[in-house]
């Protein structure tokens, strides 16, 4: 990459190269917080600062009603993501923070689906619904609304197969986790 | 009592025995309070300066300093401060006004959401939403600004709760379960790391400022064997720099013989630094050859730009004094540094620092701050701006003690000089303090003579005048074909003429003949004193890396 602060030229490739585009493993990053007004705000600014893009966020209660807890899943980065991390525990509200490894992790999203279905097709969208074990939770004449629980990518798989039936809309809450085995989360 | 009342019970029983401020409506509670709370008041001419001051009496004290602004500008007016606050780990507590609790979020007058906008450049901000949570919110910021990694802490008052009647008790305990800082270093890796400096035959003890509260135990650690000290811009003073150990400051416009060593070092041990753009260059050329030993209070900044091998985190007050009895222990050959120290003062004698003086009397920058050491016989807090000026300063005024040179490292703030050393004067009166700017950052916070006249604070201003932005001219020349794009300052003001108005002493020096003197009789003079020095217009602080080359490519 050209020398900053001179006057070469930088070529968008170069900036490009450079590392402002990303890939990677999915992350799901769980992170117990004080019950406080403010702290979703200072956890997701932390994450747009050091240049990781949410993919999905799940904020709700936990056993403790001073404790929030916040499931964030991440597309992945170049950079390993230790350096979020650690500039999370130094946010004061934040009491605990696990990378949680996938193969250890139990991660369940909810989805609405609106599908278009007809006389002619609802059969065959309920029968994948069956499949998928999602529940019709609406029929009209000419859709259907079916709730469906699961990882991310058993969501993504019905997605794929329903788009061509006609996907009126599609509502998701983002992925909870939790780990494996006794330890806790 | 009175919200406000508490606070005054509060800052008192926290040590604060002055805060820099500026009244505004939403804190006007506040400002009632401090009527007579015995607490001393200094009232700025801009929150940004009342800010800097907070900032340059925690540097020169150690304590925590203290700033107060109103809602809306008040708060955005402190939010340079707060943000150089952070990046130089500055312990300050900034108490806004906010709207009245019925108003907010209604883009009500002189409203601005503070919390949300300084929520980045914060090391924490607490919203008061009860009365009841005030005098335990005030605690927390000052246990949160002072431990672990220094910081900024806001604590933001809506008017109407400042007001609020309050039953007050003493807090005697804090409850931040999510804050616990890690001071004690971890003893096995101080063996490791004790071990590996034993075994290293061109090590280099890097130190930053975190090394600005240790700087003992950073000098037994040193002289336990001939272990080189090479410094940041914050670090300067930590280790004296006339000792033979000191390679003086290392970085882009560092001392070559403290980048060839960190170029050919085969350990490193950073000591509260950071490896800052500003130090490493080129990051993949840095210290090519080097293990490293991170040691900082800050996890976050182990293996963020470099990966440390051994990593310690903590105090470096607690680590610093058990890694010298480990490296005592370790029994290390003093005989295996000879040929390090060998090629050290080789570079020492070949490349000291010069420029070319003048044939006649203009007063070279490099001069002015030579005769400036002179003058003050090294023994002033020097609070310096940001441009060349504090760079020479760095490289030219060495500074033998802690908590004697007090810039913006970080966020290189312009106009902090000048509110700088008001706060270091008001914490430390019976030094003598001199601000070093250059005509250009000083006109940034120039408002604070006011404060200085009004209040008797005994400063001395000295300005490196060369009409110019310098170091963006310096880069212009340098690297932008000498298209020299409004850096030009003219000669405005006639800096005497202002000293005149706002009831100092104004001189100016224009001879390097007579220049020592004249600086001498400037800082004997009682009062404020404003001093414009005449400089050549077109120097250029070397040596330099220039951005994004690596160490061993310094020119000049």
């Amino acid at each position: 990459m050209g020398e900053p602060g001179t006057k070469e030229l930088l070529s968008l490739e170069e900036l490009e190269a450079a590392g402002s585009f990303r890939s990677g493993r999915k992350h799901i990053v769980s992170i117990l917080v004080e019950n406080k007004p403010g702290v979703l705000t200072r956890v997701t600014g932390l994450f747009a600062r050091r240049g990781f893009n949410i993919n999905t966020l799940a904020v709700g209660p936990t056993d403790d009603d001073t404790v929030s807890r916040i499931t964030i899943t991440l597309d992945g980065a170049v950079h390993s993501i230790d350096q979020v991390t650690k500039q999370l525990h130094k946010l004061i509200n934040v009491l605990k923070i696990r990378d949680l490894e996938p193969e250890d992790t139990l991660a369940r999203e909810l989805a609405l689906f609106k599908i278009s279905a007809d006389s002619g097709t609802r059969a065959e969208v309920m029968q994948i619904c069956e499949i998928f074990r999602a529940h019709i939770v609406d029929v009209s004449k000419r859709a259907i609304v079916a709730e469906v629980t699961g990882t991310q990518e058993k969501v993504d798989a019905f997605e794929r197969l329903v788009r061509p039936f006609g996907l009126v809309e599609m509502a998701r809450t983002g992925e909870i986790a939790i780990a494996r085995g006794r330890t806790e989360t | 009592m009175r919200a406000v009342d508490a606070l005054m019970e509060c800052l008192k029983a926290e040590g604060v025995d002055v805060v820099f401020g500026y009244p505004g409506g939403a804190n006007i509670p506040t400002y009632d309070a401090f009527y007579d709370a015995g607490i001393r008041h200094i009232l700025v001419r801009h929150e940004a300066g009342g800010g800097h001051a907070a900032e340059g009496y925690a540097k020169a004290t150690g304590k925590v300093g203290v700033a107060l602004g109103t809602s809306g500008p008040g708060a955005t007016n402190l939010v340079t401060p707060i943000c150089d606050a952070m990046m130089d780990s500055v312990p300050v507590v900034f108490i806004t006004g906010q709207v009245r609790t019925d108003l907010l979020g209604t883009d009500g007058f002189q409203e601005a959401d503070t919390i949300g906008i300084t929520m980045p450049i914060v090391k924490h901000s607490i919203m008061i939403r009860h009365p009841l949570e005030l005098p335990r919110a005030i605690h927390e910021a000052f246990h949160i600004a002072r431990s672990g990694r220094p910081g900024p802490v806001v604590v933001d008052i809506p008017t109407d709760l400042s007001r609020a009647d309050i039953p007050y008790e003493p807090i005697t305990d804090l409850h931040l379960p999510g804050y616990q800082p890690t001071t004690d270093g971890n003893q096995k890796q101080i063996r490791l790391a004790a071990k590996a400096l034993a075994n290293s035959k061109r090590p280099v003890l890097y130190v930053g400022g975190g090394c600005v509260a240790a700087s003992e135990e950073l000098f037994e650690l040193a002289i336990s064997d001939r272990l080189p000290v090479a410094s940041t811009l914050m670090g300067l003073g930590a280790f004296p720099a006339s000792h033979p150990l000191s390679l003086g400051m290392l970085g882009m416009h560092g001392m070559r013989q403290a980048n060839y060593a960190m170029d050919e070092a085969d350990l490193i041990v950073a000591i509260g630094a950071r490896f800052d753009d500003r130090v490493t260059g080129k990051l993949s050329e840095f210290a090519p050859r080097a293990k490293f030993v991170h040691i900082d209070i800050d996890p976050a900044e182990i293996s963020k730009n470099i990966p440390a091998h051994i990593p310690i985190v903590g105090d470096t007050r607690n680590i610093l004094p058990r890694l010298t009895a480990e490296y005592r222990a370790a029994g290390a050959d003093p005989q295996r540094l000879e040929e390090w120290w060998h090629r050290i003062d080789g570079w020492k004698e070949r490349y000291p620092l010069t420029y070319e003086d003048s044939t006649d009397n203009e007063i070279k920058p490099q001069f002015m701050i030579e005769a400036l050491y002179e003058a003050t016989g090294g023994e002033a807090i020097i609070c310096s701006d940001v441009g060349q000026h504090q760079m020479w300063a760095a490289q030219r005024y060495p500074f033998e003690k802690p908590r004697r040179w007090i810039n913006s490292g970080g966020l290189g703030t312009m106009g902090f000089g000048l509110p700088a050393a008001m706060g270091a004067k008001v914490g430390r009166p019976d030094d003598q303090v001199v601000a070093l700017v250059g005509d250009g950052s000083f006109q940034m916070n120039v408002q604070e003579m006011g404060t200085c006249a009004q209040e008797k604070i005994d400063v001395k201003v000295f300005i490196m005048n060369n009409g110019y932005l310098g170091m963006v001219r310096q880069w212009q020349e340098l690297f932008w074909e000498k298209r020299y794009s409004h850096v030009d300052m003219g000669d405005y003001p006639d800096f005497v003429k202002l000293a005149d108005a706002y009831g100092w002493t104004g001189l100016r020096f224009t001879d390097k003949t007579t220049l020592v003197d004249d600086m001498k009789a400037a800082l004997a003079t009682d009062g404020p004193v404003l001093v414009d020095v005449r400089v050549t217009a077109e120097e250029n602080v070397y040596p330099m890396i220039p951005a994004g080359e690596a160490a061993r490519d310094m020119v000049g």
